[in-house]
């Protein structure tokens, strides 16, 4: 683990709401002046800022509200909900080449309150969309619900496999004070729960959320004098595969094999480490048949047995074999765009969080896997 | 249009996908093929996927497939398809090569029979004056 030249240094995050009733703005500063409280250092130290796609505060808007006196990198990355491990990755590639010292990354998001964005969608469809969304598929439950089907298909995943990742989120949403969807449920519940596009029900789809959440990564070198104990970034990557249409790719060769099969083989060979190391993971889970998907392709089974290997408590904290999403996740926590899951596995790290993994040495986080993605490696220091 | 007065989504037809909209409308599904390998390739891009080509023509396909996967939308949705609900959606997996899927619907068939695997054959919906969308009717 001595590769790693950044680590993620202060993790702060606003109160999650379906409704803050204030500007996003506000609350992407809120999210980064906690954050920087957190690591102990002062905007004045911050040289840095990286934003993913759909970030509606800009880097400017950040600096001069809150005092930033001389940005020397600032970047974004693409794809939604598949850049923020991508956001963190640039931000230790930034330190690491000494383009800057201390970087925020964030997401501020008002979805709670803001409304759907599919709600928006009328007249003439242009581009990928003109082949899915005069048909029906407009919604991403609908674009997800057509592999999740397949998939029940082709290895005989159930709907109990997917009810059993969504009662495992909410089993550590109970444990977390700032979780937005506390009471726990079960396989029934999730089986009485209305259907949004079958295969999936309600309880299969990531919360709809007002909040925000940043992180500030340095050099491995400043970590060791500020405040908390610091998360290596020990490898970071992105991925995407042939012919990949993004929310909409049903025309690879393999529709099933999401851009993170690619984004997880580099993963581990950079980090040198193989998947049965890792003792706890953040997986994107805006709904349930992506984390399905991501334990295969991250390599924790085989393809097809992502289903079996939710069962039986296996995901869930303290007993399971590999716990997930142990603050909640997208489906229990807050949905911001997976932010919440780079900060509860820099918490797991600290060996702070609120279903903590004892002894916890290296947690995987993983970004949006129906587009264009993004992972992380972070390990104790 | 739906009664709602809601209007349905349609294509916005760009340079590369105006022939299969302009096929569609009349009657017909083609398909774009490479000059350079002849694969056939779907949704229309200036490139081949497989051999980088700019070069390609567009061909008439043969209009049969397979189900690959289905969903049933529920609500809540756009306004043009509150009434519809819950109505499926199919990808169809097309005869000329697996890696063709197309998005559609099964006018007139109800959601509980749709399958995967199921044999289907295009049909045209005229949604607009103009404006046909490809659909799928049963062939079994």
């Amino acid at each position: 683990m001595s590769r790693a030249s950044a680590a993620i240094v202060g993790i702060g995050h606003t109160a999650f709401a379906r409704d803050l009733g204030q500007p996003e703005r506000r609350t992407a500063l809120a999210a980064i002046r906690a954050a920087l409280d957190d690591a102990g250092l002062a905007p004045s130290d911050v040289d840095g800022l990286v934003r993913f796609d759909l970030e509606t505060t800009s880097e400017v808007e950040v600096a001069r509200n809150l005092g930033i006196p001389n940005l020397r990198f600032f970047a974004e990355t693409g794809y939604g909900g598949g850049g923020g491990c991508a956001a963190v990755g640039l931000a230790a590639m930034a330190i690491a080449t000494g383009r800057a010292s201390v970087v925020v990354c964030w997401r501020a998001r008002h979805r709670g309150s803001g409304g759907r964005p599919w709600a928006a969608t009328g007249g003439r469809v242009g581009g990928d969309a003109q082949f899915s969304v005069p048909y029906g598929i407009v919604r991403p439950v609908d674009q997800i619900a057509l592999l999740a089907r397949r998939h029940m298909h082709e290895y005989g995943t159930t709907a109990e496999h997917f009810g059993a990742v969504a009662v495992a989120c909410r089993k550590h949403a109970s444990r977390n004070p700032h979780a937005l969807m506390r009471e726990p449920i079960t396989l029934a519940d999730h089986r009485a729960s209305r259907f949004v596009c079958e295969p999936l029900r309600k309880l299969d789809c990531c919360l709809e959320t007002d909040g925000g959440v940043a992180v500030v990564v340095t050099s491995r070198e400043r970590a060791r004098d500020l405040a908390q104990r610091p998360a290596l970034v020990l490898a970071a990557a992105q991925g995407t595969g042939p012919e990949h249409y993004v929310m909409t790719s049903y025309h690879a060769p393999r529709p099933l094999a999401t851009p993170s099969t690619w984004a997880a083989r580099d993963l581990f060979a950079a980090a040198g480490v193989a998947p049965g190391d890792v003792d706890v993971a953040q997986i994107y889970d805006v709904f349930t048949p992506l984390v399905v998907f991501s334990l295969e392709e991250y390599g924790f089974c085989a393809a097809g047995e992502g289903g079996p290997f939710c069962e039986g408590g296996r995901i869930e904290w303290p007993d399971g074999a590999l716990p997930v999403n142990t603050s909640g996740g997208g489906l229990s926590e807050a949905y911001l765009h997976g932010m919440n899951l780079v900060a509860e596995g820099v918490r797991q790290l600290r060996g702070a969080s609120s279903s903590q993994v004892a002894d916890a040495e290296l947690c995987l986080v993983t970004s949006g896997a129906g587009v264009p993605t993004s992972a992380l490696l972070l390990a104790a220091a | 249009m739906s009664a709602s007065g809601a209007e349905r989504p349609l294509p916005l037809p760009d340079a590369d996908t105006a022939p299969y909209w302009e096929a569609a409308a009349r009657g017909e599904l083609a398909l774009q093929r490479c000059d350079g390998c002849d694969a056939w390739r779907f949704p229309p891009r200036p490139g081949c996927p497989r051999c980088g080509s700019l070069a390609s023509r567009w061909e008439r396909a043969s209009g049969r497939g397979t189900v690959w996967s289905f969903v049933v939308v529920h609500g809540p949705v756009l306004p043009a398809f509150a009434e519809r609900v819950p109505f499926a959606v199919v990808l169809v997996e097309l005869d000329e090569d697996p890696r063709l899927r197309v998005v559609g619907n099964l006018p007139g068939v109800a959601p509980a029979r749709v399958r995967i695997g199921m044999r289907v054959e295009a049909c045209f919906e005229t949604v607009a004056d103009g404006v046909a969308l490809p659909q799928w009717r049963s062939a079994e």
